[in-house]
């Protein structure tokens, strides 16, 4: 046991064989995980309150006279477990024979299926036959509003999903109504599943019970590639995992972070995988030849933008939702060139998780303005860019929403590096420079509490685009700036001799939970909450 | 916590109304002396919720039935929400989802009853009462029939309920006469 | 409500005294009769020596765990927490109605025991939770406690000794889980009436999280007794040679009996003569082929078996079966015994909580099963997937209504598995493999 102070008391037992020590007060199950046992379960979540009810944790105790159930029972001295002996194995098969009888033989168009608890424990250790000889029970399925479906044939009662809305949620909208075999997950009428946060249920669900609707059969588990990211939702940095069937990507999913979402994301970050798959991609870079944009090769586009963009003042407008790795180029090509950079971020209602401390979907709705403040890039308050005239503007990923055109036509020259073209560059922008979206790049973001995590690449970018840093980079380079960047990590350590909170980074020391880097005054300057 | 005398179960009417339909609009339950009698109450637990299986009787007692607009009247009444008021409600077997006749009638028909001829009462009891079947309201909407586990009266075979009443040692050839006194 | 009987000869009438008796049910009646008495002298006595005297009785509960009372109230010490005492009045148990006349004929009498073990376990609040059913037994219990409070026996300076004693009568509303004593606080607190996993126990976090203590309707009524007459007088009732199984207890006799109701007896009392002398036998031309002695959740007994049992906690016990709540059922041999031990499963199925997966899907698992062999459709595999279900149902959940739900069935089909062989050897339906057309095969 690490540096956990003298005072924490510890509990020595042995589990499955394997002698283990955990501090006094800690479960048996989670002394079984820390041992490297997994005991199979359902209605336990680390993230919930135990209920002890699904009774598929039951373990044998030497000298306990009943078996117990290990996610309700606290380590004792000298415990002997058996996790796989005949007793518990009888009594796991049969709560899996109990749980399958009513159970629908949906799996061949359940969502569930390739990534089902039942199916898993079922196949490890259930009875390879069914000894039910009666009608099974039928229900029908229920919208409960917000993006979730329930299916009650299929629910086993495990109330992980009454338990998050209660306790984590603080918003009960859902019930275990009725009694005995007649039970069901129910809710009031005019009350649905609207929260924001109301989706993790869906995550939570061991078995296809409930399913997310825009997910609807979209994908089999199987046929998913699944890539650890970072949600570009709000500034909170939720971790995720992004899912991609055949590079499109389909579904995203929170991935476990003790310090940042525990183990959940919310509705709007979960809707942000649209976003990669947009079809009106920016494909070759252009140069405006005349009236005209026509396809360049990578080269030549370069060093047109380069040109372009000498000799006069320069303006960037970065995306928010930029890379540091990309935002540090940024910088250093403002800093070579003596210009300027700014970003817009968009604002939202900001809504907590209550249950989790320091969880909320953050009212600014980018995943790294902190990144661009300690860059010292200029928040804009409004619209208007503030160009003079004859300004080069270099566009990095912005979109461009709302901008005032006429602000645009001061700038004397416009490169845009981007995933899509805005139409009110189509006629304007002299350079375009295509370049992949975040799932489908590698690099960090930090966060509004200044953690800096990594997130690695889900998905191909479309045609000839290009990372956003190595653009980046080619173009500083072109611009005569210094450094030789051949991969993100590369321009990552670069960023941590430049920047000391970056100092003694590095992408091995990062993992993929990431690390607080930035004190949190510093970061949560200008963000509310 | 009160001081004086304490019952959590609200008065026991003669009779419930016959309840409202399930379209009619809600008319509040918590006013006047029913408000004061769930502050009475409330009075005798260091919860609002505890008050909540008192509650939904005297919503009972009033009329006739819990519909869903009285659970969110209840719930909003104790701080808490109408799903959770929801899931108590449906648990228990007493609280009656939706209205039923003048005369409530609940049959014993567990073992003890049952070795003593309970299924013909409850036979005798759907043929004279013009219910037809058990759970649901006669015609008329006198009665509603239904079977219930033990009633706690056993050596008094059969026990049946009205409403709030007893009648125990119920016969197949006492029914008719027990029922023709129910208006 | 029915009227109970005038006391057999060999009754040992002493909760029962006044069944039967309108002038016991008032405060002025009750104190006629030596009521309050012993609440007087208890008040002005230190908890540790009721909880002493109260061991020493050997009082166990009466509601069907048979828990040494004493103990159970030694447990709750002067912490200067918040304490509260529970009455469990949710009388469920099929076969089993004595609680109730005690609260209709002698409701100050369990008003006395309840703020008398209030004092003993230093709460100053007690909650009495009656099953919704019990209109009257309610009305009665209410009344007696407003008398109470009208009088000064209840409330902040109960009896005069400067302590405060708080009665509050609390309605269910039909669940008989809530009679299990974690599940009766949760229903307490608002909440679905679903028993709680234990540690903690309920003495050290209970009622809204508070230690607690909870005893049945009947051993309660008998604390005041004990309290007045002393531990020494309990004990002459019972087997001189087990000194584990003391005092009286009502048994609730229904079914095929000629003489159905309370009797109050000595423990100790040979089953043989209760059934046939005080009980009156089987109805004329009938003979009893099983008894169930302690409410429906006990094994099964043969009227053999019967006949040579001993009514206390180790006779029972030595006889393969529990003393329960006392509910003794009685079957004849007109009955079937495969249809009454389904509509017993029904029962179960009814009322499970629906928390634990082996209850939930094991109730009404069974219960499909017994009916269908009931009805007719039963085949020989249905029998061992029976005693494999009930065996998956058995010491593995958070509260015993699993294991009471496989209770008769095992012991059913261990004494009457002829009667099932005979039902499954009738079918003489087409279908060889029950739900072999049907989608779910499997």
């Amino acid at each position: 046991m690490a540096d956990a102070g003298v005072n924490v008391k510890t509990v020595n037992l042995t589990i499955e064989g394997r002698p283990v020590t955990v501090p006094d007060g800690t479960s048996i199950l989670e002394a079984a995980k820390m041992a490297g046992v997994l005991i199979p379960h359902y209605c336990y979540h680390p993230g919930l309150p135990v209920a002890g009810v699904c009774r598929m944790c039951l373990v044998e105790v030497e000298k306990f006279p009943k078996l117990a159930p290990s996610c309700a029972t606290s380590v004792g001295e000298g415990q002997v477990v058996h996790v796989h002996s005949p007793k518990a194995l009888e009594a796991r098969k049969g709560v899996l024979e109990f749980l399958l009888i009513n159970h629908p033989l949906d799996c061949p168009i359940c969502d569930q299926a390739g990534e089902c608890e039942l199916q898993d424990y079922t196949f490890a250790e259930g009875r390879a036959d069914s000894r039910y000889r009666e009608p099974k029970r039928f229900n029908p399925v229920e919208d409960f509003g917000g993006d979730v479906l329930y299916v009650q044939n299929r629910c086993i009662l495990c109330t992980r999903c009454v338990r998050f809305m209660d306790d984590v949620a603080k918003d009960p909208v859902l019930n275990v109504s009725e009694r005995g075999d007649r039970a069901f997950i129910g809710k009031a009428e005019g009350h649905d599943l609207t929260n924001p946060w109301a989706g993790n249920v869906v995550d939570l669900c061991p078995v296809g019970a409930l399913l997310s609707k825009d997910f609807l059969n979209k994908a089999r588990a199987w046929e998913l590639d699944r890539a650890p990211s970072v949600c570009t939702g709000c500034s909170q940095g939720c971790n995720i995992v992004i899912d991609t069937r055949d590079n499109v990507a389909v579904r995203m999913r929170p991935r476990p972070n003790a310090d940042v979402n525990q183990y959940y994301m919310c509705e709007v970050g979960r809707a942000g995988y649209r976003e990669f798959n947009r079809r009106d991609r920016v494909e070759q870079p252009m140069v405006r030849n005349g009236h005209t944009l026509r396809i360049a090769d990578w080269e030549d586009a370069i060093t047109a933008a380069a040109r372009a963009l000498a000799g006069q003042r320069l303006m960037v407008l970065v995306s928010p939702n930029l890379s540091n790795e990309t935002l540090f180029l940024v910088e250093r090509l403002v800093a070579h060139a003596n210009g300027q950079a700014a970003f817009r971020v968009d604002t939202g209602d900001e809504v907590a998780l209550p249950g989790v401390p320091d969880l909320a979907l953050r009212s600014e709705r980018a995943a790294n303005a902190t990144a661009a403040r300690q860059f010292g890039f200029a928040q804009l308050a409004s619209a208007q860019l503030s160009l003079r005239d004859g300004d080069a503007l270099l566009v990095v990923g912005e979109q461009l929403d709302g901008i005032d055109v006429a602000d645009l036509d001061r700038a004397s020259t416009i490169v845009h590096i981007g995933t899509t073209l805005p139409d009110v560059l189509a006629a304007r922008a002299n350079v375009v420079l295509p370049i992949a979206n975040i799932s489908e790049e590698e690099g960090t973001l930090t966060n509004l509490r200044g953690r800096v995590q990594r997130f690695l690449q889900a998905k191909a970018a479309p045609g000839l685009a290009r990372p956003s840093w190595y653009v980046m980079a080619d173009l500083l380079a072109a611009a005569g700036g210094e450094g030789q960047y051949f991969s993100p990590a590369d321009v990552f350590d670069a960023l941590s001799v430049t920047h000391a909170p970056f100092a003694t980074l590095s992408y091995e020391r990062l993992g993929l939970l990431g690390l607080p880097v930035l004190s949190p005054e510093i970061a949560s300057a200008e963000v509310s909450g | 916590m009160s001081h004086g005398p304490s019952a959590s179960g609200g008065a026991l009417v003669a009779a419930p109304l016959h309840g409202a339909h399930h379209d009619e609009p809600h008319v509040p339950v918590f006013t006047d002396a029913a408000r004061a009698e769930l502050d009475m109450i409330l009075s005798r637990y260091p919860s609002k919720q505890a008050a909540l299986l008192p509650a939904l009787w005297l919503v009972q007692d009033a009329r006739g039935w819990v519909s869903d607009a009285s659970m969110a009247e209840v719930a909003d009444a104790l701080g808490i929400t109408p799903a959770y008021v929801k899931g108590v409600t449906t648990f228990y077997t007493m609280y009656h989802q939706h209205p039923v006749g003048r005369h409530f009638i609940q049959v014993c028909t567990t073992t003890p009853c049952n070795v003593c001829g309970a299924e013909d009462v409850v036979t005798s009891l759907l043929e004279h009462s013009g219910c037809g079947d058990l759970g649901l309201t006669s015609a008329d909407g006198r009665f509603t029939v239904i079977e219930v586990e033990c009633l706690g009266a056993c050596g008094f075979p059969t026990p049946i309920m009205i409403n709030n009443d007893f009648v125990e040692s119920v016969t197949p050839e006492s029914v008719p006469r027990i029922l023709s006194e129910l208006k | 409500m029915g009227f109970p009987h005038p006391s057999h000869p060999r009754e040992t009438p002493i909760l029962s005294k006044y069944f039967g008796d309108a002038g016991a049910r008032t405060l002025d009646g009750w104190r006629a009769r030596g009521g309050y008495e012993a609440l007087q002298q208890a008040l002005a006595t230190d908890p540790v020596d009721l909880q002493n005297v109260v061991k020493d009785s050997g009082l166990r509960g009466r509601g069907g765990a048979g828990f040494p009372t004493g103990l159970k109230w030694s447990f709750m010490k002067p912490d200067g927490k918040i304490h509260y005492m529970l009455c469990n009045a949710d009388e469920s148990e099929p076969g089993t109605f004595k609680d109730r006349e005690i609260m209709r004929w002698t409701p100050h009498g369990l008003v006395e025991g309840v703020a008398l073990a209030a004092h003993a376990i230093y709460a100053e609040t007690a909650y009495i939770y009656i099953r919704g059913e019990f209109t009257e037994p309610y009305a009665h219990v209410t009344r007696a406690v407003e008398e109470a409070y009208a009088a000064g026996v209840l409330g902040a300076n109960a009896m005069g000794s400067g302590k405060r004693v708080d009665v509050h009568v609390h309605r269910g509303a039909g669940a008989y889980i809530c009679g299990e004593e974690t599940a009766l606080m949760n229903s307490l607190e608002g909440r679905r009436g679903n028993p709680r996993i234990k540690p903690p126990f309920p003495a050290v976090a209970g009622l809204f999280g508070k230690p607690t203590t909870i005893n049945n309707v009947e051993t309660l009524a008998t604390v005041p007794y004990i309290i007045k007459h002393g531990a020494e007088w309990y004990k002459q009732f019972g087997r001189a040679d087990n000194p584990k199984s003391i005092g009286t207890k009502l048994f609730s006799v229904c079914g095929n009996i000629t003489r159905p109701g309370n009797y109050e007896v000595a423990l100790g009392f040979p089953f043989k003569d209760f059934l046939y002398d005080l009980c009156g036998g089987p109805l004329p031309g009938r003979e009893i082929k099983a008894v169930i002695p302690g409410g429906s959740s006990v094994p099964i007994l043969t009227r053999e078996e019967a006949e040579n049992t001993i009514m206390d906690y180790e006779g029972m016990a030595a006889a393969g079966t529990l003393l329960g709540s006392g509910g003794v059922i009685v079957f004849d041999d007109k009955q079937d015994m495969v249809r009454q031990i389904a509509r017993l499963v029904r029962f179960y199925a009814h009322e499970s909580c629906a928390q634990c997966t082996q209850c939930r899907e094991g109730t009404a698992w069974t219960l499909r099963i017994m009916e269908r062999i009931r009805d007719g459709e039963g085949t020989a595999e249905d029998i061992d997937t029976l005693l494999s279900i009930a065996d998956n149902m058995t010491g593995k959940t958070i509260c015993v209504l699993s294991d009471s739900c496989a209770t008769p069935v095992v012991s059913g089909l261990k004494k009457f598995r002829g009667e099932f062989e005979a039902r499954i050897a009738a079918n003489r339906s087409m279908v060889t493999v029950p739900g072999a057309f049907r989608a779910t095969a499997a």
